[in-house]
């Protein structure tokens, strides 16, 4: 059984659930009781709580929290804001379960907006997975799905280790209507429509973090991507479909683990990649994705679309920052 | 029992009183002989890395320990073997741990700045200011899964510069967690003198924000713990933060081998053996340790006041002043039995660990 929600639904949804199967599921940050008022409503003010705009307190909070009996959902509002409070995931949840010497877990959901689209400039658009992905000892997963987002969230708040949950905004209905203004009818969003409503289990079926999925299966190129870029994918791909390119397009879902085996094959199966990251060029995803191919001797023809410079305002260069089909079409016809 | 019925209790017997102080000492003398263990080992150059010693803190240490349950929880800063001692944990397995060893507290994987144990609810930790935010995080889950207990938090004064530690001081009262925060100050923000960096003072900071604060000689243990526990119980009774400022000294510096510990000790033989800037600025000082101590003025304010410190050091000693309490034989007794014991906790673990020293 399935019904069909919004994206942001979806993820309210998987955490009423595990909020009412586990008392020790609990929500804060900024806003929470406002943003999460069905959660409010639905499970009281002491586990729905108001943070103080302190995200390096109450991060940090959060870690302990977890460590010592809760199963915490602290709530980032936008991920670039993960700046204040970096100690806390990099410094501490990410490393106690190590320094206890494996034995002491940190079951710490870290739930963040992220991405652009909505003009809201550098410091609210960004993404960070790369960032985030690359320490050892947090996970880090980005849904592209309602689906994908209860199934996701699912797992996150049931896995023992620390795992950052990033929802793009353009998917997330709550967040555009409450950053972007999206109720307004003179403004318009590209939002994918298939990434922002879709059917979700009941029960919600858990995502295995660390595994991707091929959303399309085609001859001629691998389209990677994830978050909001598997769409712009599919729509490249159905672009080069009508040019007689067959793609396959694959949504990585977790940054890390990474699901290295899906990457190989479906990279081996085309020997043409291109990478489609929301995320910064260097030093990240897209390059891990290229080491990843050389160390296991996949040889690829390889080109990649991600941002490469701080993410400008005007919704024109905003359109051109971000990864959009134009570019990824332009990236597949430029590769042997 | 007797207040409950209307007559008003008796004052404590001596006894009574005499075994506390006794209790209080030999934690003191614990705590003191471990950290002295540490450093032999890391002298010995058993322990490669930094060791950040608490030698000067014992006081404050077991004043506050004295008030907690085995279901309390506390983050520490980066000085955490005197509470991982005061709390039980088994000196052997800390010992391991800053060994590098398998059978460690940590299984050698976290080291003098990050001891952690699960079933003691303590954490210790080398960014400055995070014990902040982390007892909070203590509270919290405290509030719901185990009412009546609390957390506490051990940091300098150096971290009340720390913009996550004044956050948590905030958070703490907006939530109405149940955390004590201790501030052990010891006049240093690393190898900075604390006293050019710190705008007002601790206590009255935490003061706006709503906290119960309250000044106490750290090097007192008696004090303290009379102090902490007032705190304590506030702080378990009410679920509302508290802060203990409490000051104390730092005879070891910084951390082990702090290059200024050296060059004031020994300012000609240290400043040809160490490198960085110092050297060159106090190698002219030759003749009397007078001349050569003169010499390192020129190092401005930092020298000076460590100088005030070492030179009185004794005075500021928590096992000296509360050795004068207990009384010469009860002492003896106390420090004899303890030290055997830390040295057999030593013996084990380099017997373990395969090395001598």
């Amino acid at each position: 059984m399935n019904s069909q929600m919004g994206y942001a639904q979806a993820i309210e949804r998987a955490i009423d659930s595990a909020m009412t199967a586990d008392p020790r599921v609990l929500t804060f940050g900024e806003d929470v009781r406002l943003l999460r008022r069905n959660l409010l409503v639905g499970h009281g003010a002491d586990r729905v709580m108001d943070a103080p705009i302190s995200e390096s307190a109450f991060l940090g909070a959060a870690v302990t929290a977890a460590m010592s009996g809760l199963r915490p959902i602290v709530e980032i509002m936008l991920v670039d804001f993960i700046a204040v409070a970096f100690d806390g995931i990099l410094n501490h949840a990410a490393k106690n379960t190590a320094f206890s010497g494996g034995t002491w877990d940190v079951p710490l959901v870290v739930r963040a907006s992220c991405g652009g689209g909505y003009a809201d400039g550098g410091q609210h658009e960004q993404v960070l997975w790369g960032l985030l992905g690359g320490i050892p000892g947090i996970d880090v997963v980005v849904p592209s799905t309602p689906a994908d987002a209860a199934g996701l969230m699912t797992s996150a708040i049931a896995s023992k280790r620390p795992v950052v949950f990033l929802e793009h905004k353009l998917l997330s209905d709550y967040w555009l209507d409450y950053l972007g203004g999206n109720s307004r009818p003179t403004v318009e969003f590209d939002v994918p429509v298939e990434g922002a409503n879709g059917p979700v289990d009941d029960p919600i079926q858990p995502v295995p973090i660390g595994s991707a999925v091929v959303r399309r299966r085609g001859s001629e190129v691998t389209l990677i991507s994830l978050g909001v870029g598997v769409h712009r994918c599919s729509e490249a791909a159905e672009s080069l479909a009508g040019q007689g390119v067959e793609a396959t397009v694959v949504d990585l879902r977790s940054v890390s683990p990474l699901d290295t085996e899906t990457v190989i094959r479906e990279s081996a199966n085309t020997s043409r990649v291109v990478v489609v990251d929301e995320d910064y060029l260097r030093g990240g995803l897209s390059g891990e994705i290229a080491a990843l191919l050389a160390e296991a001797d996949v040889p690829v023809s390889f080109s990649r679309v991600a941002v490469e410079h701080t993410i400008p305002y005007a919704r024109h260069l905003e359109h051109d920052a971000l990864p959009n089909v134009e570019r990824i079409l332009a990236a597949v016809h430029e590769l042997r | 029992m007797l207040g409950s019925i209307g007559i008003k209790p008796p004052p404590e017997v001596p006894m009574a009183a005499n075994s506390r102080l006794r209790k209080l000492y030999e934690s003191t003398v614990r705590i003191r002989a471990v950290e002295n263990a540490q450093n032999h080992l890391w002298h010995e150059g058993l322990i490669p890395g930094e060791i950040h010693t608490g030698i000067g803190e014992e006081g404050i240490i077991a004043g506050v320990l004295e008030h907690l349950t085995v279901d309390d929880a506390i983050a520490c800063d980066h000085r955490p073997t005197g509470v991982f001692t005061a709390s039980g944990v088994d000196p052997t397995s800390l010992l391991l741990e800053m060994l590098g060893h398998a059978d460690g507290l940590c299984g050698g994987r976290g080291g003098h700045m990050h001891f952690l144990s699960e079933s003691d609810r303590l954490i210790s930790d080398g960014i400055v200011g995070s014990a902040g935010p982390a007892a909070c995080g203590f509270a919290l889950s405290a509030k719901t899964l185990r009412p009546g207990t609390i957390a506490v938090a051990f940091f300098g004064e150096g971290a009340m510069n720390q913009g996550m530690l004044m956050e948590s001081l905030n958070l703490a009262k907006v939530w109405n967690l149940p955390v004590l925060f201790v501030c052990k100050d010891n006049g240093w923000s690393i190898t900075t003198h604390s006293g050019d960096l710190l705008a007002g003072d601790p206590a009255t900071r935490a003061k706006a924000f709503g906290l119960r604060t309250d000044r106490v000689n750290g090097s007192d243990p008696t004090k303290v713990s009379a102090t902490a526990k007032r705190l304590i119980d506030r702080v378990r009774s009410k679920h509302q933060p508290a802060l203990l400022h409490a000051r104390c000294r730092r005879p070891d510096g910084h951390f082990l081998g702090d290059p200024m510990i050296r060059v004031f000790d020994d300012p000609v033989g240290q400043t040809k053996e160490i490198g960085g800037p110092l050297p060159g600025s106090v190698r002219r000082g030759s003749g009397s340790r007078t001349a050569q101590i003169g010499a390192l003025s020129g190092l401005g304010i930092r020298l000076g006041s460590l100088g005030m410190q070492r030179i009185g050091a004794n005075r500021w000693d928590p096992l000296l002043r509360l050795r004068a309490k207990v009384g010469t034989e009860a002492a003896i007794e106390i420090e004899r039995r303890v030290s055997a014991e830390i040295r057999t906790n030593v013996s084990d673990a380099l017997r373990i660990a395969e090395v001598s020293a």
